[in-house]
């Protein structure tokens, strides 16, 4: 019965979101309030049944309901409790679903939250998350329905594929699909100004808040999803240059760069028309990205149950949300008012400079990305491109970004002074020649590395330096400068934060350069060193686990003759999938992590094993999350609050627990 | 500067910008790009030894021999044309015999290959998409079917 509810409302929710998308717009059209005024409530109602329809969804995994064939397919009863509740999205209708349910979340909270926004603006912008909102729910009723019950329930289930039973899917979909479809709204508001035609900073000041939220999830699901790949499939590797991975990516440059450019548009009136084009191609990159990931077009690490008709249908939506609103844009971007072009050195200008960068580097992931599909229709052939192809030119173009982030944090809005900001950088400079003439006389290793650390050590100091320069100064007491750095608005923090976040992870990058790697056949009692430690193999066992048997082979890390740390590493194999599974044993000691992860066991009884020592490893996560922390930074500053970024921070986070 | 000088400023990074990615890519494209052929087309093609690719099929039964410190040899096939790969290292989890592959490295001589990396599908439902195409063209191998040894 509960089934049928959630999927009745699922259906319901459909009907109110074609209603959403037509009444609200007709609104703006004939300038009629009353049409206009129905957005809201019928946006937070379509959340309401989205949301139920997920609970009963939900609710058929909790009680491991075999009737329903999808909850065959990915659950068993045996399952722990928690990846019953995360196995609800580790499937592809499952995983729609949650989508779907962020995009209504997101609709909700702007129909909450506008109140302060032109009435216009908000029907049009809650049409548009409508339109959105109405071609999934469509995809997911028609296509990848995830309540369909079976005529003969099976006594027990399939169970979930072993690979995704772990905490890592209970925060990375959520993460990411918060940031992905975040950025929605960002897409919803450039196609309303389109539809008002009217842009201005105020505009700039309402979209902000949201681009910003979508970029901290997306920049937290990112870096969650890289440490889950880490440290679940066993490689000891945190991005590959997947397809999947890529279409994370692009997203999030161009929301990096959509961030940057959203500034200017509020300071200076000015980049409208290149800010809406951001807007509409940042979310545009989402769904490419959903498209790619759920068509099975490419070959990844993702890999879903693919299904022709899916690929297809979501091309469909793929080419009619970026096709028209990029006819839209092409419509009506010309009735919009033009800013001024502005000096080449100023903070703008560096953000210009930014901006062309990012986007530059955004199309070259685009045509590694796509390229072989390109190549294959056309030509038959198949190819790869793989990493060298990726370091070869993201890297080369990310440089440039790199070397003058804290330049153009120094420079002044209008007309900046580039000799004196170089000039306050110097220890920013001399700081990087530091970093890289003491790591390098220690550990020596690759030069690029070394240049690596130079940079991040750069960056990290030079993120500060225009924060020290306006607290601090000849005859400032401690007490002046410390009240001095608690008035600066917060978006200061934030950007400085988030600046050296960006170093931080560049430093861990660099780092991987001193790294060990051995790759071992591993008997009990075996010893051997690990760059600075030692190890030893305790034993060699068996461990029956709840839904798997696992071979284990717990190793003592030692330093100087003590123990310092255990690890288990283990291999696992479940019988439901025939499957085994790598877990690899990780130690985090300081910044550096041993990992040790097994592979098949030799007829001798011994283990294949590769073991590694990465020296600041942990520092690429621990970047990307002050990264985020910048961003939320931000976000409490007071003139970006306007009261819906706040709101919206506390409900988002719901479903990521 | 004049509004003319900035926006030539505007224009000319744009192009240094673009031109730079375009020349970059250009470069990638001709060194780090593989091609990859399942077995029939590998022979159909001629390549000459030393050429980087990645060759896809099933891995054949009864072909895998395990040799010392790790290297071994095993044949791919498409049910037509097979190539010999010999390969130092570990593999992954899900290689197994009468399962899909594909095998990155270098070709030695004609139908023989030495592979620097193998990987191998990533759950028992899943088949590599170029293994699944390779195999089809060969007709070894229909969409929808079960693959052609099922572990199950």
């Amino acid at each position: 019965m509960i089934t049928e509810i959630g999927h009745y409302a699922l259906v319901l929710a459909l009907a109110l979101a074609i209603v959403q998308s037509a009444a609200p717009l007709w609104g703006v059209w004939r300038r009629d309030a009353a049409l206009m005024a129905t957005a809201r409530p019928v946006a937070a109602a379509q959340f309401l049944l989205v949301a139920l329809s997920f609970a009963a969804l939900t609710h058929a995994y909790l009680i491991s309901d075999f009737s329903l064939l999808n909850v065959v397919e990915n659950s068993h009863s045996a399952k722990p409790l928690i990846y019953k509740i995360s196995g609800v999205w580790g499937n592809h209708e499952g995983s729609m679903l949650l989508w779907v349910l962020i995009l209504a979340l997101f609709g909700a909270l702007v129909a909450v939250g506008s109140r302060a926004m032109p009435l216009d603006l908000a029907a049009a912008v809650l049409s548009v998350q409508a339109w959105i909102g109405a071609a999934f729910l469509t995809f997911i009723l028609f296509t990848s329905n995830p309540f369909l019950r079976l005529a003969q329930p099976p006594i027990e289930g399939r169970d979930l594929n072993p690979i995704l039973q772990d905490p890592g899917l209970a925060i990375h979909p959520p993460l990411l699909y918060l940031g992905y479809v975040g950025l929605s709204i960002t897409f919803s508001f450039a196609a309303a100004a389109l539809i008002c035609g009217r842009i201005d900073a105020s505009w700039a000041r309402f979209v902000r808040p949201w681009t910003l939220l979508a970029w901290l999830f997306l920049t937290l699901g990112i870096a969650m999803g890289s440490y889950w790949a880490y440290y679940t499939l066993g490689w000891g590797g945190f991005w590959f240059w997947d397809p999947v991975e890529n279409a994370s990516l692009m997203p999030w440059l161009a929301a990096t760069a959509l961030l940057h450019t959203a500034a200017v548009m509020e300071k200076r009136d000015a980049l409208k028309i290149w800010t809406i084009f951001l807007a509409i191609l940042a979310f545009s990159l989402s769904l490419l990205g959903t498209f790619l990931v759920r068509s099975g077009v490419l070959t990844s690490v993702h890999a879903f149950a693919n299904d022709p008709a899916r690929g297809v249908f979501i091309l469909a939506i793929l080419v009619f949300f970026i096709g028209g609103s990029l006819a839209l844009f092409a419509w009506r971007a010309g009735r919009l008012r033009q800013g001024g072009i502005f000096a080449p050195v100023s903070r703008e200008g560096a953000l210009v400079l930014n901006n062309l960068l990012l986007t530059t580097c955004c199309a070259t992931v685009f045509v590694g990305t796509l390229y072989p599909l390109a190549l294959e229709s056309v030509t038959g052939e198949k190819i790869s491109v793989g990493a060298p192809f990726f370091n070869l030119t993201f890297g080369p173009l990310f440089a440039p970004i790199l070397l003058v982030m804290p330049l153009g944090q120094m420079l002044a809005w209008k007309r900046g002074d580039l000799l004196g900001a170089a000039e306050r950088l110097t220890v920013a400079v001399g700081a990087g020649f530091a970093a890289a003439l003491v790591l390098g006389a220690i550990r020596g290793g690759p030069v690029l590395s070394v240049v690596g650390v130079a940079i991040a050590a750069y960056l990290i100091i030079g993120s500060f330096v225009e924060i020290y320069g306006r607290i601090a100064g000849r005859g400032v007491t401690l007490g002046i400068a410390l009240a001095r750095a608690l008035g600066l608005p917060r978006s200061a923090w934030g950007t400085a934060l988030a600046h050296a976040g960006v170093g931080v992870t560049l430093f861990g990058l660099a780092a991987t350069g001193w790294g060990v790697e051995v790759v071992q056949a591993l008997k009990s009692g075996d010893r051997m060193d690990l760059g600075p430690y030692q190890i030893e193999v305790r034993e060699i066992a068996k461990r029956p686990g709840p839904n798997f048997e696992a071979t284990v082979a717990p190793i003592d890390i030692r330093s100087g003759g003590v123990v310092i740390a255990q690890i288990n590493p283990a291999r696992r194999f479940y019988p439901a999938r025939q499957m085994p599974t790598t877990e690899a044993g990780i130690a985090t000691l300081g910044l550096g992590q041993v990992y040790v992860s097994l592979s098949e066991q030799n007829p001798d009884g011994s283990l294949d094993a590769r073991l590694y020592w990465k020296p600041y490893v942990a520092l690429i996560w621990i970047g990307a999350l002050l990264m985020a922390m910048g961003g939320g930074l931000s976000l409490s500053d007071r003139r970006l609050r306007i009261g819906v970024a706040r709101r919206a921070r506390a409900t988002a986070a719901q479903p990521a627990e | 500067m004049t509004r003319k000088g900035r926006r030539l400023t505007l224009i000319a990074s744009m192009l240094v910008v673009l031109g730079a990615a375009a020349g970059l890519v250009l470069f990638a494209m001709r060194d780090s790009i593989v091609f990859f052929y399942g077995p029939t087309e590998l022979a159909e093609k001629a390549l000459s030894p030393g050429a980087r690719l990645r060759i896809g099929g099933l891995v054949k039964d009864g072909s895998v021999q395990r040799g010392d410190n790790k290297s071994m040899t095993f044949v791919i096939t498409d049910a037509k044309r097979e190539v010999r790969v010999a390969y130092t290292g570990q593999v992954p989890d899900l290689f197994r015999e009468g399962q899909g592959v594909v095998a990155e490295g270098v070709l030695v001589g004609p139908g023989e290959f030495r592979a620097d990396s193998v990987l191998a599908k990533h759950d028992e439902k899943y088949m590599p998409r170029e293994v699944a195409d390779a195999l089809k063209k060969q007709g070894v191998w229909n969409e929808g079917a079960p693959a052609p040894s099922a572990s199950k």
